[in-house]
């Protein structure tokens, strides 16, 4: 059976016992093809009879509003932003992940701590306290930290739009051009994010292959991976397990 | 390795940061006005630093507090999170340009009610490790009985995370906010040696309690510019 603890000492007031169901997180930088990548990935394991459910960054009830306000207007220090978003996600953890868990759900989550840690500590924030605050997270059961560089990230946001604000860092001082500004923050993040795969022990995938060869990898790396776990739940109910 | 804890670092900048700190009641709002009109009256520039003022956080914070979304580890974030942009914002600048800065509530209000509301307390000093640690924090030390007399007899309407409603500590408010007061005066009493904090006999009178005050920060403070270049003709 699947089981659960934390980077540090749990979340206050909230038992780890009884969550049944998978934390599957997808990493990445922004524009890496994160999105497509769980859509296909939940539908393989739909097929596969596994009820599952999706977060992702800046979703919560609780900070959500106020995180878009803030960013409209540029308006709060570098700290007060990283502490936001950390709101936002213990919110999420605590009223989408562990009630999910609970439920037994594979819980597929665009973005974790991971990506938090690594652009809070391009925005300066010191690496040890960053990490600290969020030591009340769950470890997941898997990370996949989709991995590419940033020339070729770069032709894949002009298809999608163009260059972000705050993707590109604008908020740091990091250049008056939103292009140079892009490859310097994108570049730190990525840096951070393969730094943090050590540390963290996640698995780095190469995201330069197509979407569907990406996708068709990831999903039978997980569906393997909830196999080795007992399968969904109705399956481990009828093994009779105690 | 560790995150340095709040209180590990010296502050080095030329302005000064004074704490009032205690439960409500205390008298220790009065005592911060006091000192203000005193500061100014010497000549000093004096900043008011308020709990809960940056508005866009504040906007969050009352919704999820009207909407009772908050949990012990969303309302000690929250609460952080405004503290950082007030830290950031307000006090660093002020503190770099010389100003007394003075602060009705500090680290130690969110360290108390964040640990009766079950927070890890090394977690919590850690996560505030980036707040300036005060020139002198005073804790007005009252017992729970008067301080209960003067809100209860002032103010009846309690709000529901002020009276620790959200702990399920009693289902009557002004029993949950006796209760929860008390758990917090414990925990004030054991941060008097872990922070230094100045304790102050809130039950004295006003002026006698006002006297104490200046009479400790006195020797704290810098000389006022105008005063030096008088001394010098």
């Amino acid at each position: 059976m699947p089981s659960f603890e934390s980077y540090g000492d749990g979340i206050p007031g909230v038992s780890l016992e009884d969550l049944t169901g998978w934390l599957v997180v997808i990493e990445g930088t922004d524009g890496v093809g994160r999105t497509t990548t769980i859509t296909r990935v939940r539908s393989h394991l739909e097929r596969l009879g596994y009820a599952v459910a999706e977060t992702g960054l800046s979703r919560s009830d609780l900070a959500s509003r106020g995180i878009r306000r803030a960013k409209e207007g540029n308006t709060l220090g570098s700290k007060a932003f990283n502490l936001f978003y950390a709101t936002d996600f213990a919110d999420r953890l605590e009223r989408q992940i562990v009630p999910a868990l609970r439920a037994g759900f594979v819980m597929l989550t665009d973005r974790y701590i991971y990506s938090l840690i690594a652009r809070a500590i391009v925005r300066g924030a010191e690496p040890d306290w960053i990490k600290r605050v969020y030591s009340f997270a769950l470890k997941p059961d898997a990370v996949f930290y989709l991995r590419i560089g940033v020339q070729d990230l770069v032709p894949r946001v002009l298809l999608n739009g163009g260059f972000d604000y705050w993707e590109s860092g604008m908020d740091l001082p990091m250049g008056e051009d939103l292009y140079e500004s892009f490859i310097q923050y994108q570049s730190r993040v990525i840096e951070e994010l393969d730094q943090l795969a050590r540390e963290y022990e996640y698995e780095t995938v190469d995201a330069t292959r197509p979407a569907d060869v990406l996708s068709d990898y990831l999903s039978r790396r997980i569906a393997a991976l909830l196999e080795a776990g007992g399968g969904p739940a109705e399956e481990r109910g009828s093994d009779g397990e105690a | 390795m560790n995150p340095p804890d709040f209180g590990s670092q010296p502050p080095g900048y030329p302005g000064r940061l004074f704490i009032v700190e205690g439960i409500d009641g205390s008298g220790k709002s009065t005592q911060l006005t006091l000192l203000a009109q005193w500061l100014r009256s010497e000549g000093y520039p004096v900043l008011f630093s308020e709990w809960n003022s940056s508005p866009i956080v504040k906007a969050t914070t009352s919704r999820g507090k009207r909407r009772r979304l908050l949990s012990p580890l969303t309302f000690s974030l929250i609460h952080a999170t405004d503290f950082s942009d007030r830290v950031e914002r307000e006090i660093i600048p002020s503190l770099k340009a010389g100003a007394i800065v003075l602060a009705d509530r500090y680290v130690y209000t969110a360290f108390a009610r964040d640990v009766v509301r079950g927070v890890p307390p090394q977690w919590i000093r850690s996560l505030y490790g980036f707040a300036v640690v005060p020139t002198q924090a005073f804790y007005f030390r009252v017992p729970l009985d008067v301080a209960l007399r003067r809100i209860l007899s002032a103010r009846p309407k309690l709000k529901h995370h002020e009276a620790g409603m959200d702990l399920n500590l009693h289902p009557d408010v002004r029993e949950s906010y006796r209760i929860f007061q008390s758990r917090i005066l414990e925990q004030y009493e054991q941060m008097v040696g872990e922070f230094g904090l100045a304790v102050m006999d809130a039950t004295r009178p006003v002026e006698a309690q006002q006297r104490q005050l200046r009479r400790v920060i006195r020797p704290l403070l810098p000389k006022p510019r105008g005063r030096v270049d008088h001394a010098l003709v």
